[in-house]
Order: structure tokens, then sequence, then C-alpha cells
């Protein structure tokens, strides 16, 4: 955990100003979909973001891809900034961060062939040689598991599992060293989706790939990740290693979640798994801030509130002393 | 032994092209036992969703039922007249689905869609009908039942909208409720909350419960007994303990060591997800054998 991180999101926000508000309906509210977020990224590993719909996950994959403008705060990569002034161009960006959408069909183009799709950036990229993209096509291809004349086809030729296949392939072509996952798998049978997760694995150790991964799921998460953040209204509540996070989860939210995943183990051993864990003495005078009972207020700004460690790298959001 | 409440036997579904029939299901053969929560489990395309179009009567062509039963407390629906089916749907066998604003009427208040239902098969009055309502949006937990009966679909959460589809699904407490894929499109806390909802409500009410999903988690938890389907076959069939701790067919082992397991990797570290088609060369014999095992014999014979 020395020297630069490869990528680092500082304090970030992101407000979206909302129509409709205020007596006549004319005003205009801040929408708080992300509350001062930071996270770092090390080459190599798996980092998690979970947490359920509206907690600002994919609002914060889409800055990570700059899709969407901080409305404070900073995006770093390798030390330099990644947004906002002095952000490198669409281009540069394009060759350090990829996205792997969660539905393949509607982000692929209809209209072209897998190889015009993996093709396109590399010829933006400044490849000439046909021969040259060619053979980088068919490589890919088959690196994610398919055959290198599938190149001629169009994506409605192929099933949802090798669709996903194609897009994973996409984000690849052009060796990003950040691959963002949102939702991967959320959208497959149970099993393509281990064909799926042990791609992304056997993927992620042959190129060294870092994956920013969102997800609800969290059997999914705790198989894939290295570390991971629990996110709720904008807020991370708890972050750690995945054994933190799994074996020892602290804040109240992060407990409910894995409680309540349906898991065939869990269900049949029949009992609730939160009771399992030990609770850990919070400092004193301090409590939980947003235990996930209530639902925050999102056009407020959020009480004041701070991540503090409980153990090396195990980090949750407790309240300010009052 | 009590007279199961569903007894589908043998039943045969075929998609009628001209040149031939397709077969979609091929012998599906369970019962549902008065009071009990019977899950069918598989992935897209298995033909969990239509059977149970098959045993409403709602299947539209060119689907039909070649072969088989569907006997419902003692008659052959398969043999109903349409207009006899339709008092039995929504008073009889209730069901929901996945998504529940396609359930609700965007146009009506949540209140009236209710209440329609006590109108429609009990002859209530309106006004009548309307305090059921508001009694039953109760009995789902939907906070304020009073206001939200006048609510618009639109002005609800996902959560709260499945929440009405359940009152209106148990307003004429039936006797055998089919959910599909009920809680699919609902976050985990939501889900966990609505399951908790389905599972309370039925058993106090002596519902029997036809559930229907892809995930084996959901189904563990809900279900007494499951059937496994596969390729339009109900390839095993067991108690859902002997099952999910026991599977017999490949391909329920295979379905079930391709599931990551919350808290596996703590206990045996990264184990690769086992990969179907790798394990299974040629799926074409997985329809071929089939484990069904008596009730409450958890270690017998395959039938």
């Amino acid at each position: 955990m020395t020297g630069t991180p490869l990528l680092q999101i500082d304090d970030l926000h992101v407000r979206f100003p909302i129509a409709g508000g205020g007596l006549l309906g004319t005003g205009r509210r801040l929408l708080h979909a992300v509350n001062g977020l930071s996270l770092t990224l090390e080459k190599g590993e798996c980092l998690s973001i979970v947490g359920e719909s509206g907690c600002g996950k994919s609002t914060t994959a889409l800055t990570v891809m700059g899709l969407q403008e901080p409305s404070s705060g900073s995006v770093s990569f390798r030390g330099a900034p990644f947004s906002g002034p002095g952000a490198p161009g669409r281009m540069q960006r394009a060759k350090a961060v990829q996205i792997v959408f969660q539905d393949p069909y509607a982000s692929l183009n209809p209209r072209q062939t897998v190889h015009a799709s993996l093709a396109a950036p590399l010829r933006l990229h400044g490849i000439r040689s046909a021969s040259e993209i060619a053979d980088r096509v068919e490589t890919m291809l088959i690196n994610v598991g398919l055959t290198a004349d599938q190149a001629r086809r169009y994506p409605h030729e192929f099933s949802g599992g090798q669709r996903q296949r194609i897009g994973i392939a996409r984000a690849l072509i052009l060796e990003p060293e950040i691959v963002v996952l949102d939702e991967p798998v959320s959208a497959l049978d149970v099993s393509i989706r281990a064909q799926i997760i042990n791609l992304l694995l056997d993927l992620q150790e042959k190129y060294g790939l870092s994956y920013l991964m969102i997800s609800h799921d969290l059997s999914v998460v705790e198989h894939m990740s290295d570390r991971v953040a629990v996110m709720f209204f904008g807020q991370i509540v708890e972050e750690g290693s995945w054994q933190h996070i799994f074996a020892n989860p602290v804040h109240p939210y992060t407990r409910r979640l894995i409680a309540e995943i349906p898991d065939p183990d869990v269900a049949i051993r029949a009992r609730d798994p939160a009771a399992g864990f030990t609770d850990v003495p919070l400092p004193q005078g301090r409590s939980f801030a947003m235990d996930g009972s209530n639902t925050p207020d999102v056009f407020t700004a959020p009480t004041p509130s701070e991540l503090v460690e409980i153990d090396p790298g195990h980090r949750v959001r407790l309240s300010l002393r009052d | 032994m009590t007279e199961p409440l569903l007894d589908v036997r043998n039943l045969d579904l075929v998609l009628s092209r001209r040149g031939g029939n397709v077969p979609i299901l091929q012998d599906i053969s369970f019962q549902i036992m008065p009071g009990e929560t019977y899950g069918l489990v598989g992935e897209s395309g298995s033909g969990k969703s239509v059977t149970s179009l098959a045993i409403m009567g709602l299947l539209k062509k060119p689907l039909k039922v070649s072969g088989g039963q569907v006997v419902f407390q003692g008659q052959d629906l398969l043999k109903l007249r349409p207009r006899r089916m339709r008092d039995l749907r929504g008073d009889r066998v209730a069901m929901i689905f996945q998504e529940p604003m396609t359930a609700l009427n965007p146009l009506s208040t949540v209140g009236r869609q209710i209440a329609e239902m006590y109108v429609l098969h009990q002859g209530k009055s309106w006004r009548e009908a309307r305090r059921l309502a508001i009694d039953a949006l109760d009995s789902v937990k939907v906070p304020n039942p009073e206001r939200r009966v006048g609510n618009y679909p639109h002005q609800m959460s996902g959560g709260l909208r499945q929440r009405v589809v359940i009152a209106m699904a148990l307003a004429c407490d039936p006797d055998l409720l089919i959910a599909d894929e009920p809680t699919t499109a609902l976050d985990v806390t939501v889900q966990a909350e609505v399951l908790r909802l389905i599972k309370e409500l039925c058993a106090a009410r002596g519902t029997a419960v036809l559930f229907i999903s892809h995930d084996l988690g959901v189904i563990a938890s809900i279900c007494q007994r499951v059937g496994v389907m596969y390729a339009g076959c109900l390839v095993e069939e067991n108690d859902t303990v002997a099952l999910f701790s026991n599977p017999r067919h490949a391909y329920t082992r295979g379905l079930m060591g391709a599931l990551p397991r919350l808290g596996s990797r703590l206990t045996h570290g990264r184990q690769r997800l086992v990969d179907i088609d790798s394990v299974i060369a040629d799926r074409s014999v997985l329809t071929k054998t089939r484990f069904i095992t008596p009730r409450g014999a958890a270690n017998g014979e395959s039938a």
C-alpha cells in the first residue's frame, strides 16, 4: 500500500439538480448522489462497490469513466488528475479505463459485426494496418473464449453469455489498466454466470488487470473481490478487505445485506447469520452513522460523520462526536 | 395420506407449427399438498414459467397442451370451460408476477384495484370493498394504508407495488398462489422483506404456493419441496434440505457448483466455479435421467 495508487478518488461529491420543488413546483433541488467518497484502487486488485439501487455506485463508476463530472472532489490516475482541469482527453482516458456493462445487448451496436465493434477503437487509436487489426481482434476473441470466425457475425447471432464475452473483448482490446465492471453477471443465468466469472478472474491474472466492480450480489462480490466498499445513500458505510467484510462485518447495514442475501447454505442451515457476528466495541460516545434502518433524505446534505479505522484497512462510518 | 391440492400428471406441451410440433414440456408430473410451498427452479427457457401458464389456462397460440392432466381440487383444469376457469383464477388460484407494474393498471388507484377483487369475486359493495382493501394493505404491511389506498401505482416504490400485488392475489383467500419470480426485480433487502411476507401470510392462511425462480437461494429459503427443471423436463425433485445437501442429478450438481456460495471462500479458499458445459460434454443426456424422491424419504430410490 505504499507509493501512488493506480486510481485515487478523493472526497468525491456528485449532485444533480432536480427540477420541480418548492411551493410552485418550479424550484430546483439538489439530489446528493455521492457524498464525499474516497477510494483507492491498487494495481491488479479487484475492488467492489456494493449497495442497493440508488446508493450512488453507478454514478461513482461513471465519474471514474469520465462520463460524469464531479461536483467537487477529484479522481486521479497514477497521481495525475483524471477529472476536472488538467484531465487527459478522451483518447488517453480510453487507454486507461474501460467498462463492461450489465446488458451486453444494449451496449453493442446491432448493425456492426463483432469485428467492426472491436476494430473501431484500434483504428481510432492509430492502428492503420488491417492485418494487425485482424490479428488483435482474433487474439482477443480467442482470449475471451470465442472463435476467430465469429468476428464476422452480428450481436443478435450470439447468446447472452457470448455477448457478454464480446463486451469483455471490446473493453480489453485497447489493453486498459482498469476495467470497470458494472453488474457484469447480473443479467446472466447461473451456469453462464459461472463461466463469465471464471473468465474475468482468468483475464485479471493474465493481464494484471485492476477491476472496479459495481454489484449488488454479495456472493459474487465475495468470490471475486480483494477489497469491498459498502455504499448506502451516497456514502461508504464500511470498507475493508473481503475477509473484513464477510468474516467480520461491523456496520449494521453491511450485516443486513449479508444476512438477507438468499443463499442455499444459509437457508438450509436455517439460522440468522447475523447472529454469528461478534459486536465490536465502538469508541466512547460514538454511534453508527446511517445504520440503514431509515432512509435518509437525498435532497439534504448528510449529517457529519466520518470513516473510522477499527482494524488496519477496515473502516466503518461513525457519527461525529456530539 | 392427504389428497394433493394440485396434481400435475404427465403434462406435455408443444409449440405447434406447420410441419410438426416442437416439444416444450415433456412429461411433467408433480404434486402440491395443501399449504405446501413448492418450488420450481431452472434457468431461462427451462419451461418453468410456461408450466405455470399451462396450469392457469393462460397459454397462447402456438403453445398448446398435448397431453396430461392438471387436477386441482379434484377437477381437471384443462377440461374446464373458459368461463369457469376465469372464475377460478383470482379466486381459488391467484398469481403474482415478476414486474408488479405490468400487473397493475396505471390509470386506477391501488385501492380500487384491490377492491375490485372483492366486488368481482365476492359480490361486495364498493364501499365495503374499499374498507376491505385498506385491511388488505395493512395485512401486507403497507404503512399508512388509509392514505396509500388512494395512491396510483407510479406513486409507489417497487417493493410497495409488489406488496399491493400480493394483497390483490391473497384478497379472496386462494387455495393456491402461483408466484413467478416475484422478487427478482427487487433489491436484496426489499426482496428479503417480500419473501418473509409471502411466507408469513401463506402460512397463516394455509395457502399453498407454487414458487417459480431461477434463484437457488430464494428457492431454498422459502420452499419445502423443490423440482429442478431443465430443457422442458423435471429432472430432479426432492424435499428442499435433501435436494440442496445431496443433489443427485448431474445438472442439479452442476448448477449448485456453478453458484458462488456466501462464506465458501472464507472456509475453503477461492474454488473455481463449475462450468456445466465442461463437466457435461453432451447436454442431451441430461433429460434422460430423473431423480424423483418421494416426500419425507430423503434417501429413497429414484423413480
